[in-house]
Parts: structure tokens; sequence; C-alpha cells
């Protein structure tokens, strides 16, 4: 397992590396003067100037990559174009609230969608297994944003059931130590901002959650019918055991190697999907930073997002991959 | 003497009793299989009873009734399956499951997808222990180590936290004897439990098998297409056909005697070493398709040579032929050679 991990490890390093290359020659490879390109409309002749000597662009090709990659190593992912921020300070300024929502957003997923999907395929043909089919092709094809207004408009906007935007309410004095408001509420021990953060989170978890709720009652669905016939389960019922230690042990646990894998690819598709969620619910975390980076190609943003994204989803994939070696023995490296 | 000694109701009473067994499939959109068609035999406590029977046969089908193992959905089951006078099929599933694995247990066909990949031996083999024993869990260890000793398994102690992955087929299918012995049940059905295992070790598995079932006293039916394997290792044997038991005879009897057509059919099919080189294989002609519906008559005559219009009644009964009825004159109780044949082999003997 161990080996596993280390390996994966050093496989995560050749993938950026390869992948910083590929996003230095995406700058390079824009037509025309890289400087004029990234400054877009507003470049001006000093402006142009100024940018060709602060990123090196009329030093050779492979020494401006080198510089690059050794800001990168160093962990300079370089300055927004926009705000002359640095990306790495605004990144960690904001990726808790990205976080928040996402695992907010999949922990939805998780909650619902496997016991879900398990009913249905137990009922199968039944009332429920046909609404959980149904919901979760709905749930597929409406796009985030859709749903995303739509909760927004009817439950808080219409119902007031729940705030409209942000992720706290700016009248409560809350003290943040992580920079996750509900778990930093749970730390300071002050349970009217835990709460309060918790209702923000509920609307835009929903909207993202909604894709991946689906794929995960779909996929669980799917396996444990296939898990229903197996043979090992017959052998189980042949034993007298009783029927849930059956559905634990002997289906649902086989049953959720599939659906871990779906978990590690369902993390990228979070991640473009918090851009939406965030932008329509008005949350400041790394989704609307990208969404006004890309409206205004504010390229060292976009390249570290990429990066970063790349980062984050090989080891969200390396950890599906460790859960599965500690549910399946086959699959362990000894 | 000429009167059987009274014996009580309850020393006389098989420990198993499958009777007008009849399991049907039904799915929507297609007319309904009937899998078995009226299936009877019984089973002696101790006594070790082969079913026999090329596939399709409703064999298998059986053996998963009387465990009550079919799926629920689209499965009608009558007829009865007395186990020590109880019958199973009215039990709720509930008290079905108290009794599986306890009183009667199963070996099945494949050793390779029938233990759960995901979870150590010596779960699957104390989860047994635990449904049904009050042992504890240091007791129910103890109790693995030595039932993996019994059957076969080096190393005991270092397989239980081990994988089924880890074991051959052979070995895996050791340990799925070990969970059908584990808690002494009266009875175990077999179904193939050698045929998916190669052929060098089939016969060790077999032997082992039987071995632990004689010693332990526990009643087994053995499920088979193979006829060297029931030569081998039964008391009695049933052949079934289409879903019916054709013929019911002693082990002897039924391999010296056949007399339903299909059994000496299959006899004869016996690839035997004593034959001159380069004769040709007697294979049972057509296949078990080729068959004529119980009611309207032998299923089996499509296929039989000596089959003639007495052939073509329903409701042929499976009764001591004649010849077994003289031989058997002058004893007690009726003969217990049995066959389901108008027209039966070796009439004049």
């Amino acid at each position: 397992m161990l080996t596993l991990i280390v390996r994966r490890l050093g496989l995560l390093v050749l993938v950026l590396f390869g992948l910083s290359i590929l996003l230095f020659a995406w700058v390079r490879a824009l037509p025309g003067d890289p400087a004029r390109a990234l400054l877009g409309e507003k470049a001006t002749p000093a402006g142009i100037a100024e940018i060709t000597a602060r990123y090196g662009f009329d030093r050779p090709v492979w020494e401006q990559y080198l510089t690059y990659l050794g800001r990168l190593v160093r962990g300079d992912f370089g300055a927004s174009i926009n705000t002359g921020e640095p990306v790495l300070s605004t990144f960690a300024q904001r990726f808790p609230a990205t976080i928040e929502l996402s695992v907010a957003a999949l922990l939805l997923a998780v909650v619902v969608g496997i016991p879900l999907g398990y009913l249905a395929a137990r009922r199968r043909g039944g009332l429920l297994d046909n609404l959980a089919v149904g919901g979760s092709l709905l749930g597929v094809v409406v796009p985030v944003f859709f749903l995303a207004v739509l909760l927004k408009y009817v439950l808080s906007i219409w119902l007031g059931w729940f705030p409209t935007s942000g992720r706290q309410d700016a009248r409560i004095d809350a003290t943040h130590v992580t920079g996750f408001y509900v778990l930093d509420g749970l730390l300071t021990r002050e349970w009217d901002a835990s709460w309060d953060a918790l209702l923000h989170l509920v609307l835009p978890a929903l909207a993202l959650g909604s894709i991946p709720l689906a794929i995960i009652v779909r996929i669980t669905r799917a396996s444990v019918l296939e898990v229903l016939s197996d043979d090992h389960v017959r052998t189980a019922r042949a034993k007298g055991l009783a029927r849930g230690v059956i559905s634990r042990r002997h289906v649902l646990r086989n049953a959720l190697l599939p659906v871990s894998t779906t978990l590690g690819l369902q993390a990228g598709a979070l991640l473009s999907g918090a851009v939406l969620t965030e932008t329509v619910f008005s949350i400041n975390g790394i989704g609307s930073y990208l969404f006004d980076a890309v409206n205004q190609l504010d390229y060292p943003v976009l390249q570290g997002f990429i990066l970063f994204i790349a980062l984050v989803y090989a080891l969200v994939n390396l950890l599906v991959d460790v859960s599965y070696g500690l549910i399946d023995p086959r699959v362990r490296v000894s | 003497m000429s009167q059987p000694l009274p014996e009580t109701a309850a020393a006389r009473r098989p420990l198993l009793e499958v009777e007008d067994l009849r399991v049907r499939f039904s799915r929507r959109g297609q007319p309904p299989t009937t899998a078995v068609d009226g299936v009877s035999f019984s089973v002696d406590a101790g006594e070790v009873v082969g079913l026999v029977g090329e596939s399709g046969c409703g064999k298998s089908v059986t053996s998963l009734a009387v465990m009550g193992l079919l799926p629920e959905r689209g499965t009608q089951v009558s007829g009865a399956v007395r186990f020590d006078g109880t019958d199973l099929l009215t039990l709720s599933p509930g008290r079905l499951a108290a009794r599986r694995g306890k009183d009667l247990a199963m070996v099945f066909q494949d050793p390779m997808t029938s233990l759960n990949p995901v979870l150590t031996l010596g779960r699957q083999l104390t989860e047994v222990l635990k449904a049904h024993t009050d042992l504890d869990r240091a007791a129910r260890r103890a109790e693995a180590l030595d039932l993996l000793g019994r059957v076969g398994i080096p190393d005991p102690r270092r397989r239980l936290g081990e994988y089924p992955h880890q074991l051959s087929g052979g070995m895996r299918q050791r340990v799925l004897i070990a969970v059908a012995l584990a808690c002494s049940p009266r009875l175990i059905i077999a179904d193939e439990p050698t045929t998916a295992l190669d052929v060098t070790i089939q016969a060790q598995v077999l032997d082992l098998l039987t071995t632990l079932v004689r010693e332990s006293g526990t009643a087994m039916v053995l499920i088979t297409h193979d006829l060297g394997v029931v030569a081998g290792t039964c008391d009695r044997v049933n052949v079934l056909y289409a879903g019916r038991v054709v013929e019911s005879a002693s082990r002897h009897d039924l391999f010296a005697r056949p007399r339903h057509r299909y059994t000496s059919g299959l006899l004869a099919a016996v690839p035997r070493v004593d034959a001159p080189e380069g004769s040709p294989l007697q294979p049972v002609p057509g296949s078990v398709r080729d068959r004529l519906e119980w009611d309207a008559g032998c299923a089996f005559l499509p296929r039989c040579g000596r089959g003639d219009d007495a052939c073509r009644t329903g409701g042929i009964l499976l009764a001591p032929t004649d010849a077994d009825r003289a031989r058997h004159a002058g004893r007690p109780g009726h003969p217990d050679h049995e066959a389901r044949c108008v027209h039966p082999a070796g009439a004049t003997t």
C-alpha cells in the first residue's frame, strides 16, 4: 500500500511537470506578441514594454521556461494581471469557501445517494426505484446554474427559507480560524455563526451536489443489482445470515467499489460546477475568482488554477485508490 | 417373518422428503417455463443420495428450492419439502434462514465466485458460527482453525487472515466445505461440488467431502452429471430427466440393472478403457430440448430407441418394474428400485 502511494506521488510530480510545459507553451502559443496577448485590448506600448521586461519575453524560450518552473517550485504562481495580487495568496484566501462548498455537496451526494441507490435496487421496479431513476436523470440533465438560480428564487427569495447569497450574515461577528465557516463556529463555540453558515451552505450545496447525487444514485443502484446476483451473496444466504448482515457485509460493501471510483471522477466536475454555483450565490471562492479571470483573460491566474486543480484532482484520486485498496484486497499491492 | 417389525414413526421418517416439487419461472412477456415438474425423493439420516442428470434437467433448481434460495420474484414453487417433518416451503423467510447453515447447508458449484472476494476467509467462516451458535469470538476463531485443519488446508492460522484470491480453486472449495460443515448440519446439499475444479484435484475434494460427511454422520444430496462420481460415493441414486425423477435405485442396482431407457443410455455412453481401440462413443442421441410434455407421455420418447405409442400417454408412474418385483418376491416391503418407463430395460431378467 505504501509503495502504491509513493509511486503515485512520483507520478503526480511527473504529471505536474508535463502540465507546466503545456501551460507555459499555451501562453507562448498565443498569436502575436505574448505581452500584447496578456494585456488584450488595453495594450499600450508602455504596458507591453513593461510586461515584456517583467516576464522576460525577450529572453530565450528555454530560459523563460526554467525561470517559470523555478518560480513554480518556490510557490510563486505570479500575480494577477487585473488586481496585481499574488495568485497564490488569493487562492489561499478563497480556497476554504470552495472546499467547504464542495465537501458539503459531495457529502450530500454520498449520504443521500448511496442509501437511495441501494433501496432502489432492492425494490427494483417499485415506486421508489422509478422515482430514483427518473429523478437522477433529471439531476443530470438540469444544468447546475439553472438549478442554482431556480433554488435561489423559489426557496430563498420567494419562500424566504434560506439566505440568498454569501457565506454568512454580515451582522454576525464571527471569528474565523480555518476559513471553513461552519467548522470555525464549532471550534470557537459560536453556535449561531456555525448555524448561519450552514444555512447559507444548503442551497449552493444542493445545486452543486445535484449531479454527483444523480450519478451516485445510478451507479449504486446498478452496482447493487449486480452484486445481488453474485454467487457469493447466494452463499451468504445459504449460511442463514441475518438479512441486515447480508445487506451490509456482503452486498453494500462490494457494491461500493465502483461508487468510490466515480467519486474521484466527480471531484473534477465538482470544481467546474463550483464556479457556476459560487457565481449565482455570490460566494467568494475560487470559482468566482476564476470566473473573473476567464472573462478578463487573466493568464497567470488561469495557469495557476489549472495546475492547482490538477494537483487537487490527482490527490483526490489517489485518496480514492487508497480507499479502493482498503475495501478490495485484490487491488492491494503487497 | 413375513411382516416387517413395527417401527416408530419417527425412526422410519426420512430426514428429507421432497414430494411432488414443482418450480415454474415466469417472466413478463415470456411463457412460463417449468424447471422442476413433480420431483419426489427422500434422504434418510446419514445417507448419501445422488441426483443425476444432464444440464437443464432441474437438478440445481431442485436443490435451490430445497434450500429456499430461489429468487422470490417470478418463481412459483409447489409441493412439499419436509425436513425432519417440517415443510420448509411453508416456513417464513426468517425461520428458514435460521435453519439454513445450521440444519441444512450447501456446497456450491463454483468456488471461484462463491466466496466474497473482499472478506477474509476467517470472517467468512466465523460469521456462520456467529449466526447459529453461542460461541464467543475466541471460540469461533478456534473452531474456524479446527475446521480449516479438517478440510486439509495447510497453515490454517495464516489462512484465516487471507482473502479468497490468495487461494487456488481446490483450496477455496475446501473452505466452502468447511463453511458448510461449520454448524454440524444434518444435511448437506452439494451441487456439482467438483465440476469447476481441475480434473487432477476433483477426486481429492470429492474424497474429502464424502469422508467428512460419513465421519460426521451427515446426510448428503450430491448433485452431479457425472456417473463416475455417483459410482464412488452414493448410497442411492435418483436420475432426473426433464424435471422429473425417471429412476430411483440403490447405487448397485442402478449400475447393474438400469431400467429406464435414459439411464441405460447414459451408462452405455460412458467411455470404457477396455473397449476395442477406435470404437466410437455412444452418446444418447438428440438433446434435452427434444422433449414431450410429461402430460403427453414420456419426455424422453423423442430420444428413445425403444419407445412406441404406449409411451404417448400421460401419467406414467415411477414404480418398480415387473422384473424387480419378481426379484423381490418373498421379501418384505416393496422393491426399492423404481423406474418411470413403459418398456424398461432388462424386462426379462
